[in-house]
């Protein structure tokens, strides 16, 4: 049944953000640290141990794979409600503070990027 | 006897859903007729809603974007982190460990580097700009993380709150600039593997705009940039308020 996907997804979703919220205290932190990361790899090692088990139906897939589908969607609704005038009228320091560091370090990608990969499928310079 | 507007108001993650699809309907097709598939749709919708977010508070003149207007008041709950967060857990499913395990050393560098880089250009252009005391640098150089480190950080030193509505509008910023700007500078930095993407979340950290700016660039990136810059904020609110305060107090003595 769908609602299998669903259930398994808000589990591993609300185990992560235990996780992250416990990290966040064990450092001294009023802030949730790493939760979604935790929560993404649980789902990865469940489901891809329910696939070798072949005990992932494709109906309790579906159960995921809808929420992983209204992605882009959350993502929109997410920027429409994001303080576009807040931000723009503040003035020169909190835009200039936001696209410079920014800048930089979007050009440091390709440098790490190569770290990770030998192989170097990066032809582009940045 | 109820109003329309009443009914419809009752629906309103509905009336968020309904409006999200018809931007997205729309703009899959300016995407595909007007700029013949070069700007992919999700780009377009993404600038869509922040057109939509600014033209909400214009007309309201609260922070909350569209959703302070009351008929699409659903878009703060549509929008909100817990469905944010949920799909990007869900888009999980269609990624690799082993993927993510190449990217492995470079994944943690580009965390670290990340939030200090930004942390230190974010200081010195707050020198720049007559903030030359050792909190407001500080506290706009957490801005420039994210508008979540900005706040936390300025609050734990006792930063002024104006200086720390800076450090907050820094953040969105950059949330806005990194969701714009990635799709269109994703060839120039090899933004286009998965190991790439991991080293992009946490070097710029934002997740908001790391994650919609993947969306727009290709879909298929988001969980890898999602699971390190995961990280970055709860890094960012580390180090700055910490390691990196009491280090500028020492470098200013």
């Amino acid at each position: 049944m769908m609602i299998y996907g669903v259930a398994l997804l808000a589990a591993c979703f609300l185990t992560g953000r235990m996780i992250g919220e416990w990290l966040g205290q064990l450092i001294g932190i009023e802030a949730n640290v790493g939760g979604v990361g935790f929560s993404m790899i649980l789902l990865i090692l469940v489901t891809q141990w329910l696939h070798h088990k072949d005990r992932l139906k494709l109906q309790t897939e579906t159960g995921i794979l809808f929420w992983s589908n209204l992605y882009i969607p959350v993502i929109v609704a997410m920027s429409a409600i994001q303080d576009v005038n807040g931000a723009i009228s503040s003035g020169m320091i909190a835009v200039l503070a936001g696209i410079i560091p920014t800048a930089v370090c979007f050009l440091l990608v390709p440098r790490l990027a190569q770290m990770s990969q030998r192989k170097a499928e990066i032809t582009s310079k940045p | 006897m109820r109003s329309v507007s009443d009914v419809l108001m009752e629906g309103g993650v509905l009336i968020a859903a309904m409006t999200t699809a018809l931007i997205l309907l729309s703009s899959t097709w300016i995407s595909a007729y007007l700029t013949k598939g070069k700007i992919p749709g999700p780009a377009i919708a993404i600038f869509a809603g922040l057109v939509l977010a600014y033209a909400g508070g214009m007309v309201t003149g609260g922070n909350h974007g569209i959703a302070d207007v009351s008929l699409f008041s659903g878009f703060a709950v549509l929008g909100g982190s817990l469905l944010r967060d949920f799909t990007v857990v869900a888009t999980a499913m269609g990624a690799r460990f082993a993927e993510m395990k190449k990217a492995g050393l470079a994944g943690l560098l580009s965390l670290g580097l990340g939030v200090l880089v930004s942390f230190a250009v974010g200081a010195m252009l707050a020198v720049m700009m007559g903030y030359d005391d050792v909190k407001s640098m500080t506290t706009i150089g957490a801005g420039a993380c994210t508008f979540i480190v900005g706040p936390v950080t300025g609050s734990a030193i006792d930063a002024s709150s104006e200086v720390i509505a800076l450090s907050i509008a820094a953040g969105v910023v950059k949330s806005i600039i990194v969701t714009i700007a990635t799709p269109w500078a994703a060839r120039h930095i090899g933004l286009n593997n998965p190991q790439s993407a991991m080293v992009f979340g946490g070097l710029i950290g934002t997740t908001s705009g790391v994650t919609a700016g993947l969306a727009a660039t290709d879909p298929k990136l988001v969980p890898y940039g999602a699971i390190t810059a995961t990280f970055y904020t709860g890094l960012g609110c580390l180090l700055c308020p910490s390691v990196f305060y009491v280090l500028l107090q020492w470098i200013l003595g």
